[in-house]
């Protein structure tokens, strides 16, 4: 394996704890009734979308498992193959990152467009195919119900990353030096 | 709002166990949970959980808002599968014993069997993860993470995660008032895409500051030659004694236990109707 910079280190590490703290507190209620709407997706694929497919990979393990652990698995016990879902989902969130260039400031249309075909590629798989199969599994229960679970949550987070995500990233991109922004003067 | 992971000190023979030991048997005893639909393995892990709980001296009342999480996630879960098929029961065990009822809702004993298998593994789940949290100090986790084999560097960012989720959580609390004071509004009144924009007005803030948090906290890091060497030493790890041997042992035993019934019943589920 590949060693990993200390600054991927410490960003998985802070990003775990933001998707915790998002997915943990932060409320915000959906049209659903007694359902959130997880925004902490929206996090994880700006995360990954800086930091790199193993970088999202981790934040999205450790972020959901740490929620699952602090509810002390009074959901049924730890939901495995959701977090490895969340896992995949950033991995997958992350391969977008070789062509964007978040950090130099830049972050245009095209890389909009790019940004949120990954996000809902990722989606699609992990929520529609990933979650589901794994919940068959190892939870045996019907497919339909595990399919409309898994749809459920697909459609809120691309709905969030989309909107979420998307401001993440130009908020970001802007804050950053752009490059090239600097010209050498000439002497006259 | 301090102790979010529910550790609860205290003297017993489970919070003696390293933190490693304890990792390795959650681990195990959930494999051993997930592998086999055995009612009666499943009700034995059931009572051995419920057993291990009594051991480690956690009162009920101690845990008492999770546990009616679950008693409110079984009654639930439970009635969406119901729902969602009620003939799921009879497609499993192949035989249908008609209770009452009729049309597309009719109650077969197999449905009721099908309910109690997945109330016996929540039954059998939860108590050990609870177990698991409330004996289990978050500091030591991060080094037990490294101790059965995770990289380092992966712990130590499950050791950061851990480290800052107070300071974050209470970060964001205070830009939610500050934009809150501005008239930002995340209630129900608001339509779902203002509602989500509101949202973007908190975590940007929270975000950019969290990027400047990376860069300082692995600039400090660099400063002091984190990652140079291929190990690491633990502030929080404990030696592993013969108590924690035998819980190992005894939870991979757990475990070939749940991979003999599979193989003895032919499969994953227990039939009892039609052995008899």
């Amino acid at each position: 394996m590949k060693k990993f910079s200390v600054k991927t280190i410490v960003a998985i590490g802070i990003g775990a704890a933001l998707f915790f703290v998002l997915g943990r507190f932060v409320a915000i209620p959906s049209p659903i009734p007694n359902t959130n709407i997880s925004s902490q997706y929206g996090l994880l694929a700006f995360m990954a979308a800086v930091f790199g497919p193993l970088a999202g990979f981790l934040i999205g393990l450790i972020g959901h498992a740490l929620i699952d652990f602090s509810w002390g698995g009074s959901f049924g016990g730890i939901w495995w193959s959701w977090v490895i879902a969340s896992a995949v989902c950033g991995l997958i969130m992350g391969l977008a990152s070789k062509k964007l260039d978040l950090s130099g400031g830049r972050f245009n249309g095209k890389d909009i467009v790019r940004f949120n075909v990954t996000q809902i590629i990722a989606n699609i798989i992990c929520w529609g195919g990933i979650a589901p199969a794994l919940d068959v599994l190892i939870y045996h229960e019907p497919t339909e119900k595990l399919v409309a679970q898994g749809l459920m949550a697909g459609i809120g987070n691309i709905v969030t990353t989309a909107i979420i995500g998307t401001l993440l990233c130009l908020a970001y991109a802007k804050s950053r030096p752009q490059k090239g922004s600097l010209e050498e003067e000439k002497d006259a | 709002m301090k102790n979010i992971f529910n550790y609860i000190e205290r003297e017993s023979p489970i919070h003696e166990l390293t933190g490693a030991t304890k990792l390795i048997c959650l681990v195990l005893f959930s494999v051993g949970g997930m592998i086999t639909f055995d009612t009666r393995y499943v009700a034995c892990l059931a009572i051995i959980a419920l057993l291990l709980f009594r051991i480690s001296k956690i009162r009920l009342n101690e845990v008492s808002i999770l546990l009616k999480f679950t008693l409110f996630f079984m009654v639930f879960n439970n009635l969406v599968l119901f729902v969602f098929s009620p003939q799921y029961g009879v497609e499993i065990y192949g035989t249908k014993h008609v209770l009452f009822g009729s049309g597309r809702f009719t109650v077969t004993a197999e449905q009721l069997f099908y309910h109690l298998n997945q109330m016996l593994k929540c039954l059998a789940m939860v108590p050990i993860v609870l177990l698991f949290v409330c004996t289990t100090n978050p500091s030591e986790f991060a080094s037990s993470l490294n101790k059965v084999g995770v990289p380092y560097s992966v712990s130590y960012s499950v050791a950061l995660a851990l480290r800052y989720i107070p300071d974050i959580q209470l970060e964001y609390h205070d830009i939610s008032r500050a934009q809150q004071a501005r008239g930002i509004e995340m209630s129900k009144k608001e339509n779902l895409i203002k509602r989500l924009k509101a949202a973007a007005e908190i975590l940007i803030p929270l975000i950019l500051s969290s990027m400047d948090r990376i860069e300082t906290v692995s600039n400090a890091m660099e400063l002091r030659g984190f990652g140079k060497n291929k190990k690491r030493t633990w502030y929080t790890a404990n030696r592993f004694r013969a108590a924690d041997i035998a819980a190992i042992v005894f939870c991979i035993l757990l475990v070939a236990g749940a991979v003999a019934h599979n193989t003895l019943n032919g499969g994953r589920f227990w039939n009892p109707f039609t052995a008899g």
